[in-house]
Formats: C-alpha cells, structure tokens, sequence
C-alpha cells in the first residue's frame, strides 16, 4: 500500500484544473485553498478548492467521491430482497426513506397492493424519519455556529425516535424494516405510548430551540443574507426539497403527487421568499412541527387489519403459517433462495426525502436480480448550487452554506 | 495496584513509571475526527449527551492529527480515500493508536466491490475492531475499554 | 393518460418523428442523439417543463446496436408532470451533445455518465470522472466490467487468507 499511497494520491497539477480557476489564480492574485475531505465542518468527506482573495470567496469547486461505495453495481449482483438492505446504507440519516422508495418501486413494477395498515405505518415511520434527519441538521447547525447546547438537545431526542425504531425492528439505525408488500412485522403493543409521550413533549422541545437560536442576533447575523437562491436559479439548476421552498416555489411531493395515503392527513407545507439560509433554518424548523402533526393523525386513524400483501408470488407469509399449510412453505422458499421476478419493463418512483426528491429509476428484465436501479439521489443535485452560493461570501460563510443545503456524503456519491 | 493502596500521610505514593505512564496516556486520550459514513453518526451519539464519551477521556474531538494520539475509522473506506487516511496516520504524532470502528472498516461489510477496501487493516495497523452495522454508542465504549486494557499491558520501550 | 401530455407527447412525436413506450401509468419517448437537444428546448419553452429530474443510462451488453439506453426524465412543477425521454446509443465510442445549456444540473449527471459508462459528451465544459478517483481505467457500471471480489475469510481458510492479506506495516 506504501507505493499506491504516492501514486494514486488524486494530487491535481496547476494544468490539470486551469480551466475550473479564474485568471487571477494562475497570475498568483489569488489563493487556492484546499478544503479537504477530512475536515470538522464538512459533514463528511467532501473536499471543496477554494479560490480566495484575502478572506472573499472568489470560486469554489467541489470534490467529490471519497465515499463511493459502488452501491448500484453491487445492487444489481445481489436479489431484490437482498439489496433492500443496502438501500438503508446510502443516505444514512434517512435509512426509512430510501426502503420506502426503493418499495414504492418494486411495488409500482410489479402491481403489489400495500394494506392500509402498512401505509399508516410507513406514514409514521418516514415522518419520524423526517423528524430526526432535520434534528441533525439543527444539531450541525448549530455545532458549526458554536452553539453547543443545541448540539446537546438534538440529539438526546434523537435518542427516543432511535428507541422507537429499535422497538419496531431491533436495530437503531439500518432497520430494513419497509420492505416491497407492506412492512416486515407488526409494531408490539408499547409502540402507540411510545408515540403519544413523544408527541406530547415535542412540540414544546422544538420552542426551546427556536428560544436559543431565532432571535439570537449572533445567529441573525450568520445566516440572514447569505446564500441567496432565486427561485428562477433554484428551478434550473433542479433544486428540490427545503431549498427549493425557502426560494418561493410551493412544490412539496406529498401534496402533489401523493403516495402512501398521505391525501388523509392534514399539513401545510411551509414555504418562505426570502431564499437565504435563515429561511431555509424557519422552513426546516416548520417542517418539524408539520411532522408531528401527521404523525398524530396517522396514529389516530390507524386502522386494524395485516400489514403484508397476500399476494404470495412477491411477498413471503408469516412465518406462523409455516407449520400448517404447504403452499407457504414452498413460497417461503422459493422467495428467499430464488427471489422473485416482476415482469420486464422501468419505473421512476420519486418520494419526499428530508433533503428533497429522493427518485429511484429500476429496470427490470424479469430476472430475480435489478437489471439497472439507479438513485437520483437529492444532495447530488443541490450540491452543485454550491459554487454559486458561495461566490461574494466570506470563508466563514461557507461552513453555515455547506450546513444549509444539508448534503449527506453517501447521498452523493453512492 | 500501587497508586490506590500506598496513599501515605506525606502524599507519597510508589509505583513504576511505566504504570503511571500508561495510566496517564488513557485517562485522557483525544480521538481524531474521522467519521466517514454512518458509523459517524454513531460515534456523535456516543459523544453527546445519553451515552458520554468524556467521562472516558474523550472530552473533545480534535480536527488536526497533530494534536490527537486516537483515529477512531468510522465509516466505509473507499479507494480515493484510502492515500488521504495513510496520510493523516503518518501525520499523528506517536503515541497513536487506531480502532477500526464498524464492519466496513473491518472487513469491508456488506459491500464486496471494486470500490471499497476490504478491512481499514490494510491501510494502516489497527489496535481494536468494533463489530457491527452500525455499533451500538455502547459498543464502541466497550472497544474504547479495551483499548485501555490493551494500552495498560504496553511497555515504555514500545513507544520510546 | 391525461389530455395534457397527451397533446405534448402528440406534438414532439410529430415534430421529432419519435417513438413512444408506455409502462404502468409512465409515457417515454424514443428520441435520436441528434435531437436530444432540441427536444429539451421545446419541452422546456414551450410546455414548461421546468426541471431536469434524472440522467442516467442502461446497458444492454452483449447486444451492440443499440448498446447503451439514456435515459432522462424532465418535470413540470406549475402542471405536474412527468415525462421521460430514452437515446439508444451505439456501443462503438458513444458520444452524446450535452443538454448543459438548456438544464444546468446535467453537468454533474453528464459527468457522471462519462466516468461510469465511458460516453463521450460532445460539448461539456468539464468532462472529467465524478465518483472515481481521476485516474480510474474502465468505466464501473458496464455490465464487462468485473463486480470486484474478495474471498470471504472464514474459519476454515482463516490462515491460509491471513498469510496472503497485504497487512499495512508502522
């Protein structure tokens, strides 16, 4: 490894990237800072060249890459079932959200019916979800702003969303829970008091927040004006999710195109014009709230009934039926040896994500295994606005805008 | 053994220096910031309020690898990253250990692929391998014991 | 099908003489690489099609004409809709013109394309690899390309696989 580490070390020569710096650079005017992929601010592995001139923000070029992981060749060697679980492994703070996508995929691919049950769940789930990536986000936040006590708050309700999903599906973080048919298992019984005492505090938690940071003139004067995006920009550049809303454009997945039965439930999407990062904290702060009121109502309309499809061809039966009836049993083990084969064609499956669009392109040649998925990942496409966010803004500024267009590393690379 | 017993009237205490030594070096070990993936996202876990690290030592996590003696690799390791990790290794000052947080830095999880590499052992030594996808905040408490453990049982030559 | 895109599908097929693939509720149509671009303009100035949601390919090797699939997908925010285009492309050196002037985010997605699929972009402003280290050779997502395997080590060949792993030293 001692030799590879000198040859393969992606050092960039002053040939290599003229055509990315401005004159000034090459004449020495300017400086070029490196920002590298191991860094307290960057949220992960990113490395950003940074052109300065004194501490102005000149250009800023993205490198991207560190963490590729080659999902989507590996996905398409492994089963439908089996690559599930390598779903949860991409964007790795909303591991519910990309098992939801990649179902509604193979649902729609297949023509799998989801009981009404399940969808109430997943609509909990991907909302408590939602709740805990944007609790992240404040928690970056605010570490980046010094804000520590922030930090602090978010992070121990994080802990009780974590102890419900570990009371759903055992596992904290990479659950595997949502899968094509319906969910894994039913939720045991303490789930529904779980959920109401966590309702019923959190609503004043997100107050507490907003207390240390909304009128904190510190805060103010980090985040109001900086990063303007204009929404005809954000449009053309294909900005979605709370980047796009903080610019004007009421655009919100759940409303327009709704799945999972979210035409049930009552919420507002919040919107702001102002398009700078203050408006992007208020709309994700909103959307925290908006969650809650969901979750509220999924759980008070939660209807009895299975919370698999019966449809034995794609989905396997409970294991209870196991040691009475035959055909279950050859299901059983033709699903988890063979795998199934939905019939031959492509689907686009598009979801709200806590980042934006989160789309799922699958394409099937009616073999157990995908011939093609490819995830049109949210943070792959808002991290190219960084450039031009950045030009005019101070070094200081770009911490709080790599924190605000809220890209998580796996996203983008994959 | 020495330190806890022989408290004496005059505040004396003996001991061998290779005791205090390595006493000293692990109540007060600061980890390098290398959170990659999501093992990182467990490691501020255990960092934050519910599961305390600096009860351990582990008070602050230090951005520069000149300041820090523990790498704590969180996360998969793929081959653009592999030269950027060797470096910062070298750059530590020693003593330095390192813990090999989660499956992918161990053996390279559940990705089997031309891009990620197969165990964070082949980039630089490890001391302690953390289990799991991702380890539990207690997990990785437990594997920063035993990396205290391990650090008790050392020898001042090692590192002299 | 709603009335809507059926009149646009209706006017593009007319104008670009293309073909049309229907799937579960989706429309797509079969465009040239040549007309790829004027397309892209007319879907976006005249029946607002505001975003470029998703460019990506397919590969279809071992057969070669065609060998590759683009596959795009464009949405109008203010109508709601959806609507998706597919480029058959040639194994042989495949190029493509870039749609870079007309949706700014295909520069990311068109890079990625060149690096994964070795598909040439006539016109790119920065045609370099995305995802890989920049002095990768192959392109990952061919189907030719080797998935990368690395024996499992288990307790039955545990030293013969300890002997030969390439430790790291100090």
């Amino acid at each position: 490894m001692e030799e590879n580490t000198r040859l393969t070390l992606s050092e960039a020569s002053m040939e290599d990237i003229k055509h990315l710096v401005s004159d000034r650079a090459i004449q020495g005017e300017t400086v070029l800072l490196n920002m590298g992929p191991q860094h307290p601010s960057t949220h992960g592995v990113l490395r950003l060249l940074l052109e300065l001139d004194g501490e102005e923000v000149v250009n800023c070029v993205p490198d991207v890459g560190f963490l590729h992981t080659g999902i989507e060749k590996n996905m398409e060697a492994k089963t439908y079932m089996k690559a599930l679980t390598m779903t949860d492994r991409l964007d790795y703070l909303n591991n519910l959200g990309n098992n939801l996508t990649y179902s509604i995929a193979i649902e729609k691919l297949t023509g799998l019916d989801v009981p009404p049950r399940a969808q109430a769940i997943r609509v909990i789930l991907a909302e408590f979800q939602r709740i805990a990536s944007h609790l992240i986000f404040l928690a970056t936040t605010g570490l980046d702003v010094n804000a520590t006590s922030v930090w602090m708050y978010c992070f121990r309700e994080r802990e009780l969303i974590l102890d419900i999903f570990e009371m759903c599906s055992g596992q904290r973080m990479m659950t595997s829970f949502i899968r094509p048919g319906g969910i894994w298992r039913d939720v045991p019984v303490e789930f529904e008091d779980a959920v109401r005492s966590f309702i019923k505090i959190f609503p004043s938690r997100i107050d507490e927040y907003e207390a240390l940071l909304t009128n904190n003139p510190i805060f103010i004067d980090r985040t109001v004006d900086i990063g303007v995006l204009t929404p005809e920009d954000a449009l053309n550049w294909g900005v979605t999710g709370p980047m796009l809303r903080a610019s004007g454009v009421d655009y919100d997945l759940r409303k327009t195109n709704p799945y999972m039965g979210y035409e049930q439930y009552d919420f507002e999407v919040p919107t702001r014009s102002e398009g700078d990062t203050f408006a992007r904290y208020i709309v994700r702060m909103d959307e925290m709230r908006q969650a809650t009121r969901i979750i509220e109502q999924a759980l008070d309309k939660l209807p009895y009934g299975p919370v698999r499809s019966n449809n034995r061809k794609y989905v396997p039966p409970p294991r209870s039926e196991l040691g009475t009836s035959m055909e279950a049993l050859i299901h059983h083990f033709k699903l988890w040896t063979e795998g199934f084969s939905p019939p031959k064609g492509s689907v686009y499956a598009a979801t709200e994500s806590p980042r934006g669009e989160l789309g799922v392109y699958l394409e099937s040649d009616g073999g157990p295994k995908p011939y093609r998925v490819h995830f049109r990942t949210p943070s792959f496409t808002n991290l190219q606005v960084l450039p031009l966010l950045s030009r005019g803004h101070l070094v200081a500024d770009i911490v709080m805008l790599i924190g605000t267009v809220d890209i998580v590393l796996g996203d983008v690379d994959r | 053994m020495g330190i806890e017993q022989k408290v004496g009237d005059m505040g004396v205490v003996t001991t061998s220096l290779e005791h205090v030594v390595n006493w000293s070096r692990t109540r007060a070990m600061w980890p390098m910031l290398f959170g990659l993936a999501c093992c990182a996202i467990e490691m501020m876990s255990a960092q934050a309020a519910n599961y305390d690290m600096s009860r351990f030592g582990m008070e602050l996590m230090r951005a520069s690898p000149r300041q820090s003696d523990l790498m704590i690799v969180a996360g998969r390791v793929s081959k653009k990253m592999a030269p950027v990790l060797r470096r910062l290794y070298d750059q530590m000052p020693a003593p330095k250990w390192v813990i090999s947080m989660g499956d992918c830095a161990s053996c390279g999880g559940i990705f089997n692929n031309y891009a990620i590499v197969p165990g964070v052992d082949e980039v630089v030594p490890v001391d302690v391998y953390i289990a799991g996808c991702p380890p539990r905040p207690e997990s990785l408490i437990h594997g920063v014991v035993t990396l205290y453990e391990k650090v008790y049982g050392e020898k001042i030559t090692d590192w002299a | 099908m709603t009335d809507k895109i059926e009149s646009i599908v209706g006017s593009i097929k007319a104008g670009f003489s293309a073909g049309e693939y229907k799937f579960r509720g989706e429309i797509s149509l079969l465009v040239k690489p040549e007309q790829i671009v004027e397309v892209c303009q007319v879907l976006k100035d005249e029946h607002n099609f505001q975003q470029l949601t998703e460019q990506t390919a397919v590969d279809y090797w071992p057969e070669q004409k065609p060998r590759f699939h683009i596959v795009y997908k464009l949405r109008s925010l203010d109508d709601n809709l959806i609507i998706g285009l597919r480029v058959p492309l040639n194994g042989n050196a495949p190029t493509l013109p870039t749609i870079e002037g007309v949706f700014k985010n295909a520069n990311w997605f068109e890079r990625e394309l060149w690096g994964m699929f070795g598909i040439h972009i006539e016109g790119h402003s920065d045609l370099r690899r995305i995802v890989t280290p920049y002095d990768w050779e192959g392109h990952p997502l061919r189907k030719d390309y080797p998935l990368g395997y690395e024996e499992v080590q288990y307790s039955f060949n545990f030293d013969e696989i300890d002997l030969r792993k390439p430790y790291a030293k100090e």
